[in-house]
């Protein structure tokens, strides 16, 4: 029963029909809560006793930061799936968010130098922090042109699984670069240990920011992963009827 | 599960284990050289030779910072040491006494000569009329 149920949820068929069906829920429901996050965020919450109006783009930053590095960390769980168990939708899961997480990154580092003209007085600064995730955004495309370099997909799918565990070894040291080394970057605000050391009205909208961010980058994956699956069994004949 | 994914299994916790400690091994050797600045401390103590620039960081000293025209001199200090800091030009908006500096530039008979000054802030955002928790 358990066996059936897994198999069943590793076929692309399966998948497509639940995305399908969930898509427009996500979509609509990440849009309201990100527009109401913008709304609050811009409009409504406070300035900042030190930096005045400009932390207000962390309601861009913080999100596009965090999923840069939690799409990765999908990513290294379907590497390991597809390795392991041979799944093909994990191989292509991987393939999809590779070039949606060099979205997020680019905006990230974007986001991040627009922020650090007015606070730090410099756009760009190798610390640690800086560094790190501009090498996650290489690392992305990397493993995008590294994929695209093969004409065997099955092949590219063992390769570009291997790269992606090897590469996680990244994730960790973005995450602690701030404390391990002294950065220009700022230590973490929100911690699985302390209490948040950002203020509840600048905090809420915040959290909102990330839960509907989050959402509208879940909603391009579906897309992108719905483009592989009609890549590559494009042949099969439910795949006209569904994707 | 079966011998093959099993076997597969073991291959990737070792990939995995194996890069972790490459990279554990080459940051280890890296040690500190992968910090953004010094602090005065550091400074005082490796007795960096003259001409040879250098990012320093710590908080501006209380009551250190004394103006002319575009001129600016201070102290940059991580509360045991301080180094003594001249810039001309503007600094950062977030520049007040107290708040966290990256003085980056020469040092001459252990002052520094800034060519740029940036600005760290914290990771604490609250409003304005707060009053700031004293340490």
């Amino acid at each position: 029963m358990l066996k059936k149920l897994y198999h069943q949820f590793a076929s692309p068929k399966t998948y497509v029909v639940l995305v399908n069906k969930m898509y427009p829920y996500i979509f609509y429901f990440s849009l309201c809560i990100y527009t109401i996050a913008l709304v609050w965020g811009l409009a409504y919450a406070p300035a900042d006793y030190m930096q005045g109006n400009s932390f207000r783009i962390m309601y861009l930053h913080v999100p596009a930061s965090f999923l840069s590095q939690s799409l990765y960390l999908v990513m290294a769980i379907a590497a390991a799936v597809f390795l392991v168990w041979k799944v093909k939708l994990a191989a292509y899961m991987i393939k999809s968010i590779a070039p949606i997480g060099a979205l997020v990154t680019f905006i990230a580092l974007v986001s991040g130098s627009i922020w650090g003209i007015p606070t730090w007085g410099t756009w760009w600064q190798w610390d640690a922090r800086i560094t790190s995730t501009l090498i996650l955004f290489i690392m992305y495309l990397g493993l995008i042109s590294l994929h695209g370099s093969f004409t065997n997909f099955e092949k590219a799918d063992k390769f570009i699984s291997v790269l992606v565990l090897v590469g996680f070894v990244n994730i960790p040291i973005i995450k602690k670069s701030v404390d391990w080394w002294s950065t220009l970057h700022q230590p973490a605000s929100i911690t699985l240990t302390n209490k948040p050391s950002i203020d509840p009205s600048m905090l809420y909208p915040l959290f909102f920011s990330m839960i509907g961010f989050s959402g509208l980058i879940i909603c391009l994956v579906i897309l992108s992963s719905k483009v592989q699956i009609f890549n590559r069994e494009g042949n099969k004949s439910w795949v006209k009827d569904h994707v | 599960m079966n011998k093959i994914r099993k076997k597969r299994l073991v291959s990737v916790m070792t990939l995995i284990a194996t890069s972790f400690l490459g990279v554990y091994l080459i940051l280890s050797a890296l040690n500190s050289n992968l910090d953004y600045f010094y602090t005065p401390s550091e400074i005082i103590n490796a007795e960096i030779p003259n001409n040879k620039r250098v990012k320093l960081g710590g908080m501006v000293q209380m009551q250190s910072v004394i103006r002319d025209g575009t001129n600016i001199s201070f102290n940059i200090t991580d509360f045991s040491n301080s180094i003594n800091v001249s810039y001309n030009g503007v600094v950062p908006d977030l520049f007040k006494e107290g708040s966290g500096i990256v003085a980056y530039g020469m040092i001459v008979d252990n002052r520094l000569i800034a060519e740029n000054i940036f600005a760290k802030h914290d990771e604490n955002y609250m409003p304005p009329n707060i009053k700031i928790p004293s340490e």
